[in-house]
């Protein structure tokens, strides 16, 4: 008895048009020529010409892409490894503290996780920089990641790893060979939610960073505290559709994906 | 040997960068200020041994806790934070529960997409989120356009560095993270229960009240929780929407931080809004476990 009552059609119609238009008016006047942002004036891509010249711009977001990228890397052996203490391990000492270093990271206020890390920093004498901001970055979301794997690996069908072992695979090479591509899905999307973790955090970021480290976010941030700028609504624009287009892009691959692993199981049923 | 490496490493990780950093935290927040870099004394340094260690207990020093309790900037400020977080949860509620409800009532193949549509704006950058809302609510700006130009209003409406602000800034930034454990709950309703319900004279109203809510309860405390937590200690909406009189912990924390460079206090307020998160995390962590058993 699933149905779409007027009042269900309403909800969701201005359900999404709240969600969608801020970002939507925030495009649109991205291709305002005028410099009050308010104020229509016409057709205009000049601000993305500016964007591509403003040195500082281009500069942070060089380090936050490298920040990303290694963070999350590190984020996703680091998270892929507690997931499989997490879920396989057992009894060991501890592990109450372990479990609760993991889950508390994601409710942890970002200015007291911040504020920590720095402290530790200046505490053992590391000159703050790229590296302070990518241990931090690395840390929180390696949290995140083991999250998402630990909740795929707790459905994983053990048999299957051990099948291989009695087949003659060492340890190692059954958690290459079987596990690993088993939960690869949500080893990848760890990484993704650990690299958009990573682009988007400010708040962290402006605590360990040091001179020379400005990551894009901390630019933005800058900016936007004088009011609303048409170089950063371009600026939005662009993060908005990579975004955009990678999360789509994904979730059509994931799609077709499951679609061709059904047609294929149909089809051995049918043999 | 090769479990014990795969303990030790995200293990020692964790310890080295969330464990012992709290407890500088702590420990700064018992230090006294000093005008040096780093501008706070130590008060205990692990280093010299137990001698230190136990005169560091004689002479424990809560100075910077008493501090905040004589000054009421803080206590003003964590009593709005927990208002203006218990606020907007309600607010995010009553927005997000009719979006999952739509949801979930929409047919099978819009799902996905639906679905998809409201995990989108999680994955794109919250700073600009929020800042996309500058524009809209300014005294200038598209809303107050808008509604000047069909003479709803005769002059702007101030609404850009207020509390209003802030809670809009919250229900929109936070609105996924209510409406998707709802909507989980509410897809696996088995409807035959409403139409039981409805059979044995229900209207659909008391059908909705005595047996949706219900059954989607834990869906809503979830949401609840997701929303209210990181709520409290946010930083980015009420310096950014807010204005100077929005008091909210975590700009406090921040302003006390950067602007003041007041180490010792900074930490002191940290520690109590620790405390102060304790109680909705462990209320959290066991509905989350309830619900794990009840699906077991």
């Amino acid at each position: 008895m699933r149905r779409l009552t007027w009042f269900n059609t309403t909800a969701l119609t201005f359900g999404f048009a709240f969600l969608y238009l801020p970002m939507v008016l925030l495009i649109a006047y991205s291709f305002n020529s005028s410099k009050l942002v308010t104020v229509w004036a016409g057709f205009s891509t000049k601000w993305y010409g500016e964007l591509l010249h403003n040195v500082a711009f281009l500069d942070a977001a060089w380090v936050t892409l490298r920040v990303a990228v290694v963070s999350s890397t590190i984020a996703t052996i680091l998270g892929t490894m507690a997931a499989l203490v997490l879920v396989r391990a057992g009894r060991f000492i501890g592990r109450t503290v372990f479990s609760g270093m993991i889950y508390a990271p994601l409710v942890m206020p970002e200015v007291i996780t911040g504020l920590s890390l720095l402290l530790l920093f200046i505490g053992i004498g590391l000159d703050r920089g790229i590296f302070t901001v990518v241990l931090a970055h690395a840390t929180f979301s390696m949290c995140y990641v083991s999250v998402v794997v630990s909740s795929r690996l707790a459905t994983f069908d053990r048999s299957l790893e051990e099948a291989a072992l009695d087949l003659g695979c060492s340890q190692i090479s059954a958690f290459r060979l079987v596990t690993l591509p088993i939960i690869a899905p949500a080893v990848i999307s760890g990484w993704l939610l650990a690299f958009t973790l990573s682009l988007d955090d400010l708040v962290i970021a402006s605590f360990t960073t040091g001179p020379g480290a400005t990551t894009l976010p901390i630019k933005i941030w800058s900016a936007v505290r004088l009011g609303v700028s048409p170089e950063i609504n371009a600026l939005s624009t662009l993060m908005i559709s990579i975004v955009a287009i990678g999360v789509i892009t994904a979730s059509l691959v994931t799609k077709r994906n499951s679609l061709r692993r059904q047609a294929e199981e149909r089809a051995a049923i049918q043999t | 040997m090769r479990r014990a490496s795969l303990i030790l490493i995200p293990y020692l990780w964790l310890l080295a960068l969330f464990l012992v950093p709290f407890l500088i935290v702590f420990k700064i927040s018992l230090s006294d200020t000093a005008l040096s870099i780093p501008p706070y004394r130590p008060q205990l340094d692990f280093a010299t041994g137990w001698q230190e260690i136990r005169d560091f207990f004689g002479h424990l020093d809560f100075e910077n806790f008493t501090f905040l309790t004589t000054d009421d900037l803080y206590w003003k400020a964590y009593i709005s934070s927990l208002q203006i977080a218990f606020f907007s949860t309600i607010f995010t509620l009553l927005v997000g529960y009719p979006i999952a409800y739509g949801m979930a009532n929409a047919p099978d193949h819009w799902r996905p997409t639906l679905m998809m549509l409201v995990i989108l704006p999680f994955w794109t950058s919250f700073l600009i989120r929020v800042y996309s809302w500058i524009g809209i609510l300014s005294n200038e700006g598209y809303l107050n356009q808008l509604l000047l130009s069909i003479g709803l209003i005769s002059e702007p409406l101030h609404i850009l560095n207020t509390n209003t602000a802030v809670y809009i800034g919250i229900v929109y930034t936070y609105l996924p993270f209510m409406i998707l454990p709802i909507y989980s709950a509410l897809e696996r309703l088995d409807t035959s229960l409403l139409e039981a319900a409805e059979d044995l004279g229900c209207s659909r109203l008391t059908a909705f009240w005595l047996v949706t809510v219900p059954l989607s309860k834990n869906g809503i405390i979830a949401g609840c929780f997701l929303v209210f937590i990181p709520a409290l200690g946010e930083f980015v909406i009420p310096s950014l929407l807010g204005g100077s009189k929005t008091l909210m912990i975590g700009k406090v924390l921040w302003e006390e931080f950067f602007n003041n460079r007041d180490w010792p206090v900074a930490s002191a307020v940290a520690v109590i809004l620790l405390l102060i998160l304790i109680v909705p995390i462990i209320l959290f962590q066991r509905n989350e476990q309830k619900q794990r058993e009840a699906d077991g």
